[in-house]
């Protein structure tokens, strides 16, 4: 239901914006936290996964008899034991994920379309005889021509991978299959004119590659079902709820016989909000009769689960002389993987939304590879078009010869100004970024031979939600915040922090679980940076609820009517002329009458939680590159972001810092590789370079605070606008220190070296 | 394929268990012994989430042979903390937010124990290359180097 | 699969020479457990020759060092006397891997699993150190550079195993030093490895030298023609040019998802020069 609450920003604070301990802390210190892979079940089964080593391919024929023959092997499922959604044209429509590609992705049907394509499953009593067992699995296939680059996927004579996919958005549909899956068009004002009126037009193309999450804990789960259906699956993931959907719809089970707890999470970043074991790990376990439990390895997380796309791009930008943005033309073409999906028109929209330019002109593709099922990856779509556009942004500021600050200054939208996207802006604090990044002792360093700085700018607008918390009141004067979105950042600290908060007791009496999907209402993944305002928004209005209960329940007591009691510091006393009758009842002298005065005490918040404040973000990256070898080294970093209110100022920090660094790995070496087979030479983390310790120097960090109106304490979600601007904050960087603008991301020694070298 | 009888010391225990001879000591740890603390980020000695002490020195134990740990002396991240007292570097890490997801912080935590063991006064460039082996994608990393420095500063009652 | 961990060599040699199937040595297993588990390797005896006396000890000989083949990275980085006469040999060694890796890595292991890139070979060759291979029909000595013939393949028969690798004294006024191209600063494999040990005369003329280049060919190279560059020069800026341009000409490296050939080619020579001061540098440090 809509929230019906004073969202009335609070500015003064008790418990919220201090730095407690984490309730998860101690269990994650000393190693009694349970994740995926450490949970065990009586008769448990170990499931195996056999992959296609082929990028594309025809499955002839699956000939499983000789592994179910093999002592120990107690189920073998392939696409036959998925039937549920055969024929069902609504699971193919336009979901928050096509559920049709995703039960293809989770097991291959006709086609295998990429390599690691999951194509047969085993159960077995021993990991060893499960791995014998995949050996004997005999799969025949027709090897297809496949294609893994984004442009050349978009030629007409490239190999196609689904003959059913028609490009959507074009004014007429085309008669031929391709791989574009969809092309948008955005366009605001006349860019002609604006081309027209500007003094500089810089053009460049850009490139990206695609990059993994990288979280260190791979997929696991372990499921159990009953003969009569009703199941148990724990899993790591950071959307519970959204798994139950996915794996009902694909095994045509209720949702409500389907209960999924959620484990701690090693990890995410957008790559856990799917489903990839879940769903075959579920038939194994309806197959056996037995709890099964399966792991993905390294490799396979690499190979199988959910990459973000590679890019290729193309920017023109027009500005007067003294800086000002006039048109901005893009082409923008993303990869999802093997099946469709849509972000290369959002991408494109954040990536010129922070700057007031009124012609825009947009073509963005869609586009489908061989290569596995793009998930989200932290602000999907935007860091590689921020990147371009930021790129754009530095040239321009170098051929001015302009501060990179005072350009953005100089076009950076502010409260009341349009964005791209429709809606106008309400309070953002883009420009109290750029001034507190202005003011930074960082800016001030000098910089020597080799060395150089590089600026950019990147904006998140942020979500929402459809959220559950129930927050239920002990009788002995202690609370507990039942939640649904796993914590992956240390969100229940946030939340026991914001219920104190409200409650007006001390932190060390709330504590707070991620309930199972049987035990509460439905809550979105944790995602979008929705949690600490959506959950938060929750929490608050389930404690106010808690507070009007307590209200009545004293005034029950006192005889006095509801509307005579006030509220303050954490008690309940009489107001009005009844006030100094009755001795004020703290929050736990009402808690322990519970009882005798109406029954147990909650409070209950669903909603789909609306008012996200967008997040804007300015990074500075220093850099020394060694021209003879083009080895880059990070001497400096500055992530500069408006939370809103910081809720815990450490996480908050950390938020900043993780995602500066995803972005620094991917601008400097992370990336997928492929050969001229189509298979990925890099699943591991030798070859997957993710930066190490010795790799970074400290991430400075400047928290700002410009409140969001649309939330009670002014919280702005800031988990993914970190990763948006380190890529051309380290582009921009390593340009400057080499004087060539580069332009592919990872700017990896060999590029470096050829850009040097011309 | 029949099994090897291991008998080992973890943490100061005397344990036995049943393994097949291609075990990895990780495996042995999580799935016979219940000491699920120690994580398979890679199963191949690049993250260090499987991180334990063994014989005195820091290893990967995903890289070491189960059968290997006869007669040795293995120490876990589930020995760290001295009865209800956490080691002041796990006491450190919650005071100073160095873990968000925590998968890594086990692997973190031995290997920086074994650091401030050996070295009571780390540089940051020393700790950081120390640490080079144990991978964290959640927090950047700061926060993690500047616990090991403060409890660094703090053991040496600096 | 069979694990055996014998007390002795010639137990170890037995058993390895009459295995039926693959057998594999194991000593500090980070090459071997990650093979194992990636499915690249299904040995059927695995022979550990960690418990066997004396195969973890640095003895001094000679003036010189052998190293037992259960040295561990880690061990080696702690002996005072191997650094002070070979520092080039001790710094490959500890880049390999991570400290968890240089815990259980062996420098005798780095070589026998016969990766082009592995970090100990090059700055073994310079110094000119030997492998005293043992095995059912005796023992030889054979120079570290004629062990490794391709990549994964070794000069040894059945039945034989590396027991120590020799380091010998260095000659006065000698010096070495090892560097390694990597795209980080740690954890990656050699893009371009170069070891460099030369020997200097009073005047500071280099009168002896030998340069090694890793993973720039099916093997490391020992390459003649750079020690050729340098040796009766001073390491002027002109020898320097010209030590560079013969270690780009003697690569002979492959593009792959480390490094393409054009950039290994480069980085060979600016390497080469820059591990050439260093040993140059040490050697005037010593007496």
């Amino acid at each position: 239901m809509p929230l019906d609450m004073d969202l009335t920003p609070k500015t003064v604070f008790d418990t919220v914006g201090t730095r407690p301990v984490r309730p998860d802390g101690n269990d994650k210190v000393t190693g009694r936290a349970r994740y995926g892979a450490d949970m065990a079940m009586a008769g448990m089964l170990f499931g195996l996964v056999l992959r296609s080593p082929h990028a594309h391919a025809r499955i002839v024929s699956i000939d499983t008899s000789k592994a179910e023959a093999l002592e120990g092997v107690k189920a073998v499922v392939t696409r036959d034991d998925f039937p549920a959604l055969d024929g069902d044209e609504t699971a193919k429509a336009e979901a928050e994920e096509n559920l049709w590609d995703v039960a293809c992705n989770v097991m291959a049907r006709d086609k295998v379309l990429y390599d690691g394509h999951a194509v047969a499953s085993v159960a077995a009593t021993s990991m060893a005889i499960a791995k014998k067992a995949l050996k004997l699995i005999d799969v025949t296939y027709e090897v297809l021509p496949h294609v893994t680059d984004v442009d050349e996927a978009m030629r007409d004579d490239a190999p196609v991978l689904h003959d059913d996919l028609f490009t959507a958005g074009l004014d007429k549909t085309p008669e031929k299959a391709s791989n574009i899956c969809e092309y948008t068009k955005i366009t605001t004002g006349d860019v002609a004119k604006g081309f027209g009126d500007a003094d500089l037009i810089v053009e460049r193309a850009f490139v990206t590659e695609a990059a993994h999450q990288g979280y260190i804990e791979p997929h696991a789960c372990v499921a159990a079902i009953s003969r009569d259906g009703l199941a148990d699956l724990w899993v790591c993931t950071q959307g519970h709820y959204t798994v139950r959907t996915m794996c009902a719809a694909i095994l045509g089970m209720n949702q409500s016989d389907l209960r999924v707890t959620s484990s701690e999470i090693g990890g995410g970043f957008g790559g856990k909000t799917t489903v990839f074991l879940e769903p075959v790990c579920l038939a194994l376990a309806k197959k056996s009769h037995r709890p099964v439990k399966m792991t993905m390895s390294r490799d396979e997380v690499f190979r199988a689960s959910g990459p973000t796309f590679s890019t290729s791009m193309k920017i023109k930008m027009g500005v007067t002389n003294d800086g000002k943005i006039t048109a901005c033309e893009g082409r923008f073409s993303y990869q999802h993987g093997a099946f469709a999906g849509s972000s290369a028109g959002y991408g494109a929209t954040c990536s010129m939304a922070l700057y007031d330019c009124v012609n825009i002109d947009f073509d963005c593709y869609d586009v489908v590879v061989n290569r596995p099922k793009a998930a989200a990856y932290r602000a999907p779509g935007a860091p590689m078009s921020c990147y371009a556009v930021e790129s754009v942004l530095d040239e321009i500021a170098q051929k001015l010869d302009m501060d990179p600050i005072d350009l953005r200054m100089k076009n950076a939208v502010k409260e009341g100004m349009s964005s791209v996207y429709g809606p106008s802006f309400g309070p953002i604090g883009f420009v109290e970024c750029l001034e507190a990044t202005r003011d930074h002792p960082n800016m001030k360093a000098k910089l020597g031979p080799n060395q150089a700085r590089g600026i950019a700018a990147g904006f998140w607008p942020n979500y929402g939600g459809q959220t559950s918390v129930s927050v239920n009141v002990t009788d002995d004067g202690n609370v507990l915040v039942s939640l649904g979105t796993p914590d992956i950042g240390g969100s229940r600290a946030g939340m026991c922090m914001m219920a104190a908060e409200e409650l007006g007791i001390s932190y060390d009496r709330v504590q707070a679980i991620i309930a199972d999907t049987s035990s509460l209402g439905f809550n979105d993944t944790t995602g979008g940076s929705r949690v600490t305002h959506s959950a938060g928004m929750a929490t608050i209005e389930a404690s106010r609820k808690i507070i009007e209960i307590m209200k009545h329940r004293a005034a029950q007591v006192w005889g006095i009517e509801a509307d005579a009691v006030v509220w303050e510091d954490g008690q309940v006393r009489p107001s009005g002329p009844n006030a100094g009758d009755n001795k004020p009842m703290s929050f736990a002298d009402v808690a322990a009458i519970a009882g005798s005065t109406g029954g147990p005490i909650a409070g209950h918040s669903e909603i789909n939680a609306e008012g996200a404040g967008a997040s804007f973000g300015v990074h500075v990256a220093d850099v020394e590159v060694d021209p003879e070898t083009g080895q880059t080294t990070v001497l400096r970093y500055l992530a500069v972001q408006d939370a809103g209110k910081a809720i815990h100022p450490d996480y908050v920090e950390g938020q900043y810092q993780g995602g500066a660094v995803q972005g620094i790995g991917w601008a400097l070496n992370e990336e997928y590789i492929y050969n001229e087979d189509g298979k990925l030479q890099n699943p591991g983390f030798l070859d997957y370079r993710m930066p190490v310790a010795s790799d970074l120097p400290m991430i400075d960090t400047v928290i700002v605070e410009v409140p969001n109106p649309g939330h009670p304490y002014g919280v702005r979600g800031v988990g993914e606008t970190p990763i948006i601007p380190p890529l051309a904050a380290m582009g921009n960087a390593v340009s400057r220190a080499i004087d060539r603008r580069l332009s592919e991301i990872p700017m990896s020694p060999p590029r470096i070296v050829d850009a040097i070298d011309g | 394929m029949s099994r090897t009888h291991i008998t080992t010391t973890v943490n100061g225990d005397t344990v036995e268990f049943l393994c097949d001879p291609q075990e990895t000591l990780l495996d042995a740890l999580r799935d016979h012994l219940g000491l699920t603390g120690s994580k398979e980020g890679c199963a191949s000695g690049d993250c260090g989430a499987c991180s334990v002490m063994l014989d005195g020195r820091l290893v990967c134990s995903c890289l070491v042979l189960a059968a290997e740990s006869v007669g040795r002396k293995v120490e876990t991240i589930e020995g760290m903390a001295d009865g209800d007292d956490l080691h002041p570097l796990q006491q450190k890490f919650l005071e100073m937010g160095a873990l968000q997801c925590g998968i890594c912080t086990p692997g973190f935590l031995v290997a920086a124990k074994d650091l401030l063991e050996r070295n009571a006064d780390p540089s940051e460039t020393e700790i950081r290359y120390w640490l080079a082996g144990n991978l964290c994608r959640c927090t950047g990393y700061d926060k993690i180097i500047r616990a090991v420095m403060e409890t660094a500063a703090d053991m040496r009652g600096a | 699969m069979k694990y055996e961990a014998p007390d002795t060599v010639e137990a170890a040699i037995g058993l390895l020479s009459s295995a039926q199937g693959t057998a594999r040595v194991l000593a500090g297993g980070t090459d071997l457990l990650v093979q194992l588990r990636a499915g690249m390797v299904e040995p059927d005896l695995v022979v550990d020759i960690k418990r066997i006396a004396g195969m973890d000890t640095i003895v001094e000989e000679n003036g010189g060092f052998r190293i037992g083949a259960a040295v561990s990275g880690a061990q080696l980085g702690e002996h005072a006397g191997v650094k002070a006469a070979w520092p080039g040999v001790v710094e490959g060694v500890e880049l390999i891997g991570s400290t968890q890796v240089q815990g259980r890595a062996t420098m005798i292991g780095n070589l026998c699993n016969g990766s082009p890139a592995a970090d100990s070979v090059p700055a073994m060759m310079a110094a000119g150190a030997t492998a005293h291979v043992v095995g059912p029909n005796g023992s030889r000595d054979v120079a570290v550079g004629d062990i490794v013939t391709g990549p994964g393949k070794l000069s040894l028969s059945k039945g034989e195993l590396i027991a120590s690798v020799f380091l010998p004294a260095p000659a006065p006024r000698s010096g070495d030093a090892y560097l390694r191209f990597i795209p980080r600063t740690e954890m990656d494999i050699a893009v371009v490895g170069v070891g460099v040990a030369l020997t200097l005369d009073e005047g500071g003329t280099i009168t002896a030298a030998r340069v090694s280049l890793g993973a720039v060919a099916p093997t490391a190279l020992l390459v003649d023609a750079c020690a050729q560059a340098i040796i009766g020069t001073t390491l002027d800026d002109a020898a320097l040019e010209n030590l560079a341009a013969a270690a780009s000409a003697a690569c002979n490296p492959i593009d792959d998802k480390r490094g393409t050939i054009k950039y290994r080619t480069k980085v060979a020579g600016v390497l080469a020069r820059r591990a050439a001061v260093i040993a140059k540098a040490r050697a005037g440090e010593t007496s």
